[in-house]
C-alpha cells in the first residue's frame, strides 16, 4: 500500500489552501497520507492541517532555519524524511516548484511536475506545451515517486478530520549559503486568487492603474478575487502576483470574468478549468470569446457600471 | 567572473503545437525552432551584467542534437563569448540535463549559472533546482531582479504571494522569470561575427554521467477543449440573467 508524504505550504501562520488540494491528489493515489509541516513553530498550521479529511498524521519539523521557505534548507530535510515513504507530494505552486526538483536531485528520482490526474500509483497525466498537449507518464516506483499536484485539477479535501500531530526531530545538516531577506506582498483582505470561487481579471484594455479601480469594485460586489493578464502586469497596472496564465497562476474558479483581455493562448491556459467564463471586450473578434461561456461585446467603462447596477437590482 | 547560460532548443513560442495523428508525439518536422524564451532572458541578463562593467566571460551551453548549434549560434550573435554543445540524440529529461550541466560546471567553474525557470516544451520547471542541488549551491528560481555585489547575489523572486527577496553566496544557480528583462534583437553584423566565435562540441556519453531514472511517456493526447464559443448577451442585465440560469450567482 502507498505511503504518501505531503509537504504543507504555509506562511508561518496559516495553511495555504493549495495543501488541501494536494491532499485530494494524494487520496487519488490512495494509501496512508502524512502531512509534514516544516516551520520555526508549527502550532496553528499543524492544527489546521490535522483537520483535513483523509490525512493520517501530521508531522511537525520545528527548527529556527525553517522560519522561511528556502528550498536549499527544506530539501535535505524532506529527502531525509522521505525514506519511509512510497510517494512524496507538494502542491504545484511557486513553493512546490522551487523545492520539489531539489529533493528529486538529492534522491536521484525523475519527478512529475503538475500532476493533473492519477491513473495508478505510478502513472499520471500532466500538461506540456502550456497545456496544448497532455501526456501520460509512468514513473519508476523505486526508490519513490515524487511530484507536484496541479492545484487547478483537484478540489480541496474536506475539513472535519482530526489527525494526530507528531513532532519529528531530523538530524540533518543545513547549508547557510542562502538567506531569506523578505516578502513584499500585495495581499490585502481580498480573497486569495488561487482558491477563490470567483475571479474578476482585467487586461491591457483597462488602461491604467487608476482605472483598475473599476475591476476592484466589480470584484468586491461579487466577493471575487482579482487577477490580471500579463500585459496588465507588465504595464504596471497591478503587481505580479495577480497574473493569471501559463507563467502566472493557473486557477479553476467557478466563475471567471475577463475584462479587456484579448484571450492569448498563454492567458487561457490559466483558466481552462474554470466553471463559467465570462468575457467583456469591445472587439467582437477577440479570441477570448472562443473559450467564453458568456460573452458581452462592449466598452468595459460602460458595461461594468451597468453590471454593478444589474447585480444590485437582482440581489 | 564567469557566467554559464543554459540554452535549450524548443518549438518557437508563437507556433501552435500539433499532435501527431497517431498520438505518438508532437509534430516537429518543418516547425520553427528557437531558444527557449526564458533562456533568452537568462542570456540577456548575463550580457547586462557584463555591460554594467563587470569583467565577465559568458559561456552558452546546450544539451541536445546537432541542430541545437543553430540556437547556440544565435546565443553567440546575441553576445555570448563561446558556446558548448553537449551532443546526444536521445531524449534529455531534466535530471539528465542537470547532471550534464553539473559536469560542465565542474569543468568550467562558473561564478553564476543562469537558466530559464522552465522550458516551454516540457514545462517541467526542474533543471535549475536539480543542478543547484547536485552542485550543493544556492538556487534562486523565478527571478525578476538580480543584483551582484561582490561574492553575493541578491534576487527578487516572483512567488505566488508577491515578490520575495533572497541573498545567496556565489557561485549560485539563478532561473529567470519573464519580467527580468526584455531580450535584445540580434543584429546582422553580429550574426556574421558569431560565425567566428568558438562553438565546441562534446558527446554526452563522454561526460561520464551516471545511469539515471526517466519518466516514460506512454501517451499523448489533446487537452479536453472547453465547449466555449458560448452565447453572446446584449447587455449587463442579460449577463446577470445568464449567470443566474447557470447557477453561478
Ligand atoms: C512565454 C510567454 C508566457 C506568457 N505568459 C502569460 C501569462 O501567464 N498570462 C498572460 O495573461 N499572458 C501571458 N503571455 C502574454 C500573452 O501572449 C498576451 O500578450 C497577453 O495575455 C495579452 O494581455 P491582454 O489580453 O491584457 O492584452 P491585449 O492582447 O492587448 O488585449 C487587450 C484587449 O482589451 C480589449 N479592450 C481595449 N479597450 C477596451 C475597452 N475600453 N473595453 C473593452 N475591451 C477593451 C481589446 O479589444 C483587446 O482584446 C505570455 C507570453 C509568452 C510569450
Ligand atoms: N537540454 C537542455 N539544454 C540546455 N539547457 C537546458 C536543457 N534542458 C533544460 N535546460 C535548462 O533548464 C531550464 C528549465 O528546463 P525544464 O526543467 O525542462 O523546464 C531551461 O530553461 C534551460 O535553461
Amino acid at each position: 500500500m502507498a505511503k504518501i508524504l505531503l509537504i504543507a505550504e504555509h506562511d508561518g501562520q496559516s495553511l495555504n489552501p493549495a495543501t488541501a488540494k494536494a491532499v485530494s491528489c494524494a487520496q487519488a493515489i490512495g494509501g496512508e497520507i502524512d502531512v509534514a509541516v516544516f516551520a520555526a513553530s508549527a502550532g496553528a498550521v499543524a492544527e489546521k492541517a490535522s483537520s483535513l479529511e483523509g490525512v493520517t498524521r501530521i508531522l511537525t519539523v520545528e527548527r529556527p532555519e525553517n522560519e522561511a521557505p528556502l528550498a536549499s534548507v527544506l530539501a535535505p530535510q524532506i529527502a531525509a524524511l522521505a525514506a519511509d515513504y512510497t510517494h512524496v507530494l507538494l502542491p504545484s505552486t511557486t513553493f512546490g516548484k522551487d523545492v520539489m526538483p531539489r529533493v528529486a536531485a538529492l534522491l536521484g528520482v525523475a519527478p512529475i511536475s503538475d500532476i493533473m490526474a492519477v491513473i495508478d500509483p505510478t502513472t499520471f497525466k500532466r500538461p506540456i506545451y502550456a497545456g496544448n498537449a497532455i501526456v501520460t507518464v509512468k514513473a519508476p516506483a523505486e526508490p519513490l515517486v515524487l511530484g507536484t499536484a496541479r492545484t487547478a485539477s483537484f478540489q480541496p479535501a474536506a475539513e472535519g478530520g482530526s489527525a494526530d500531530i507528531v513532532a519529528k526531530q531530523l538530524d540533518v545538516e543545513l547549508p547557510a549559503h542562502t538567506r531569506y531577506v523578505g516578502l513584499k506582498g500585495g495581499g490585502g483582505d481580498r480573497p486569495d486568487l488561487q482558491s477563490a470561487p470567483r475571479v474578476v481579471s482585467g487586461g491591457r484594455g483597462v488602461g491604467s492603474e487608476e482605472n483598475f479601480q473599476i475591476i476592484y469594485k466589480l470584484a468586491d460586489k461579487l466577493h471575487a478575487a482579482v487577477g490580471a493578464s500579463r500585459a496588465a502586469v507588465d504595464a504596471g497596472f497591478v503587481p505580479n502576483e495577480m497574473q493569471v496564465g501559463q507563467t502566472g497562476k493557473i486557477i479553476a474558479p467557478e466563475l471567471y470574468v475577463a475584462v479587456g483581455i484579448s484571450g492569448a493562448i498563454q492567458h487561457c491556459t490559466g483558466i481552462k478549468d474554470a466553471g463559467t467564463i465570462v468575457a467583456i471586450n469591445k472587439d467582437p473578434d477577440a479570441p477570448i470569446f472562443e473559450i467564453a461561456d458568456i460573452g458581452l461585446v462592449g466598452d468595459l467603462f460602460e458595461v461594468l457600471p451597468e453590471l454593478e447596477k444589474a447585480l444590485d437590482a437582482s440581489a | 567572473m564567469k557566467i554559464l547560460v543554459a540554452i535549450k532548443r524548443v518549438i518557437d513560442a508563437n507556433v501552435r503545437v500539433q499532435l501527431k495523428r497517431d498520438g505518438s508525439g508532437i509534430v516537429t518536422d518543418g516547425v520553427k525552432m528557437s531558444i527557449n524564451p526564458f533562456d533568452e532572458i537568462a542570456l540577456e541578463e548575463a550580457l547586462r551584467i557584463r555591460e554594467s562593467g563587470q569583467d565577465a566571460e559568458i559561456v552558452a551551453v546546450s544539451i541536445g542534437s546537432d541542430t541545437s548549434q543553430q540556437q547556440l549560434r544565435t546565443a553567440l550573435a546575441m553576445g555570448a563569448d563561446r558556446a558548448l554543445l553537449i551532443k546526444t540524440d536521445d531524449e534529455v529529461q531534466p535530471l539528465r540535463a542537470a547532471h550534464a550541466l553539473l559536469a560542465v560546471v565542474q569543468k568550467e567553474q562558473p561564478d553564476l549559472v543562469l537558466m530559464g525557470k522552465q522550458a516551454i516544451d516540457d514545462d517541467s520547471n526542474q533543471t535549475g533546482q536539480m543542478l543547484a542541488a547536485l552542485w550543493q549551491r544556492p538556487q534562486a528560481t523565478f527571478t525578476s531582479k538580480l543584483e551582484i555585489a561582490g561574492d553575493k547575489v541578491r534576487c527578487t523572486r516572483e512567488v505566488d504571494a508577491g515578490l520575495e527577496t533572497i541573498e545567496a553566496d556565489l557561485p549560485a544557480v539563478v532561473t529567470t522569470d519573464l519580467r527580468l528583462n526584455q531580450p535584445r534583437y540580434v543584429k546582422m553584423p553580429d550574426i556574421m561575427k558569431a560565425k567566428r566565435k568558438p562553438l565546441d562540441t562534446m558527446e554526452l556519453s563522454e561526460l561520464g554521467t551516471p545511469e539515471l531514472p526517466m519518466l516514460q511517456i506512454t501517451a499523448y493526447e489533446a487537452p479536453q477543449g472547453r465547449a466555449g464559443g458560448g452565447r453572446k448577451v446584449e447587455n449587463a442585465a442579460e449577463l446577470v440573467q445568464a449567470l443566474k440560469e447557470r447557477g453561478v450567482l
